[in-house]
């Protein structure tokens, strides 16, 4: 397994909810990146963002790990949820809180570090 | 030139799901590569959203791969 594909493995498995998106959550450069976002800020969930956009590598080390075509992909507790359509329609039906409480435990919003950016470019040199 | 873009499309989802109740592939640009998918299907039920979105995701794998599609809304729903 390349070191990137390792960094992208290991802030899957240890972020509590991973959102890689095209820009940073203080520059976002994609309108379903925002939709998801958005969608998770306002359920409340500490995001850490990866940038796929730095290096085409980030996103077909992220698709062949995933089996997920397109950007953004949300993970929770390691599991992919879905894309920017998905998240949105979770979050209307209070499912996206209920499944970040099962994974997270239900003070999840209490979580640390909201909006954290990873760069995996650098964290795999 | 309204279809041009989404006949393709529309053909791939058409032989993945023969039994969708409902099917559309709207071109929400205009400009053919954002794209929006609806797809009703007795398949969906008792499936996951993200199961759901795989089904549609592996249908249209190709133009996904050589960006015909840029951007990809999807939305699925089982019949029950």
């Amino acid at each position: 397994m390349s070191e990137l594909r390792e960094t992208i493995q290991q802030v899957i498995q240890n972020e509590p909810v991973a959102l890689f998106m095209k820009g940073t959550p203080q520059f976002v450069m994609c309108g379903n990146s925002e939709r998801a976002l958005r969608a998770l800020r306002e359920a409340g969930a500490p995001v850490t963002a990866v940038d796929i956009l730095p290096d085409p590598r980030i996103r077909q080390e992220l698709s062949e790990l995933s089996g997920w075509p397109t950007i953004p992909q949300v993970f929770v507790g390691g599991e992919l949820i879905g894309g920017a359509d998905i998240v949105e329609e979770l979050a209307a039906s209070g499912e996206l809180e209920r499944t970040l409480e099962d994974k997270l435990g239900t003070d999840y919003r209490s979580e640390p570090a909201p909006g954290r950016v990873v760069d995996v470019i650098a964290a795999a040199r | 030139m309204v279809g041009v873009a989404t006949a393709p499309l529309e053909t791939l989802l058409h032989a993945a799901f023969p039994e969708a109740t409902e099917l559309s592939v709207d071109d929400r640009t205009g400009g053919g590569d954002h794209f929006q998918v609806v797809v009703t299907s007795p398949r969906f039920n008792g499936l996951s959203l993200l199961e759901q979105h795989r089904l549609v995701n592996e249908a249209l794998a190709d133009p996904l791969r050589d960006g015909t599609i840029h951007e990809l809304r999807i939305r699925t729903r089982g019949t029950e």
